[in-house]
């Protein structure tokens, strides 16, 4: 599998490694109320689709940069590449 | 004071070197390295200092620059690996350190790395050995390019000097077996 990292290019998976979800990004507020249920499902509830799936990969092996990666579960087809950091703000985060 | 006998990162008093076939094969210890990674929003300003200091443009994704003995690898988004000759720079990181202030996590590198130099007599006879060991796509690694990658599961950077040379910058604590890995791909093809 080939991942078409943003800055440097096509790369191997060899230099990956995948963490799961992306939805790992939003991790909850710990001092928000119902914090303890926001956490209990952010660390539990994982879709798990059999199509497009969104995942955080690390280049482990390159510039230990964090990417989500869409691609088809069924298919491994790699459709999008994007680097976590731009999803993160994009999303309003601060960094 | 204790008289303290100095060795390279592979145990011996004297660099090593092979040759075997075309290829030359170097151990290296003459650069002084500092990596300095820019704080949040200070890209800029680590640019510009970098430059009054240096005189380098600090390169791109996956680039190279130099500029006199100064030479700057591109690691990861806004740091980078500065390298200088170690005997004119034997407190690189200090110095570094002096020119960003707060804009940039400077830290010295220079005991942490080896460096394998690899010397062929053109590209053709320097790929075969590179695609061997490594994931490096010939068509982007031209001249100037720094890629991280690894060989045999060692963390690598392979630098592009020149026509036929490259540069291998690896753990110094796994030196030995970056230098088995190098030498036997080289037999390999010679």
């Amino acid at each position: 599998m080939i991942i078409h990292h943003p800055l440097l290019g096509p790369r191997d998976a060899q230099e990956f490694t995948v963490l799961g979800d992306a939805s790992l990004i939003d991790r909850p507020d710990g001092m928000a109320e119902g914090a303890p249920d926001a956490f209990d499902s952010y660390l539990h509830l994982r879709d798990n689709p059999a199509g497009t799936h969104r995942e955080l990969w690390y280049h482990e092996a390159g510039d230990r940069s964090w990417l989500v990666v869409t691609r088809d579960t069924r298919t491994h087809e790699v459709m999008q590449v994007e680097l976590a950091r731009d999803v993160a703000l994009a999303a309003g985060r601060g960094r | 004071m204790a008289d303290l006998t100095p060795i390279t990162a592979l145990g011996g008093t004297v660099l090593r070197h092979e040759s075997i076939g075309a290829l030359r094969i170097q151990e290296a210890d003459d650069w002084a390295l500092a990596s300095v990674t820019a704080r949040a929003g200070q890209a800029q300003a680590v640019s510009a200092e970098i430059r009054n200091l240096t005189g380098l443009d600090l390169p791109g994704p996956g680039g190279m620059a130099t500029a006199g003995d100064w030479r700057a690898l591109w690691l990861s988004p806004e740091s980078w690996m500065l390298a200088a000759p170690l005997a004119q720079a034997p407190d690189l990181a200090a110095t570094v350190k002096r020119t960003t202030g707060a804009a940039a996590a400077v830290t010295e590198q220079t005991d942490g790395w080896v460096r394998f130099d690899i010397l062929a007599p053109d590209d053709a006879r320097l790929w075969p050995l590179l695609e061997r060991l490594c994931n490096v796509d010939p068509a982007r690694a031209g001249p100037g390019t720094a890629t991280r990658t690894v060989m045999e599961h060692l963390a690598v950077i392979v630098l592009r000097d020149g026509p036929g040379r490259a540069a291998v910058l690896g753990a110094r604590s796994s030196a030995a077996s970056l230098h088995h890995a190098l030498v036997a791909a080289a037999r390999s093809v010679a």
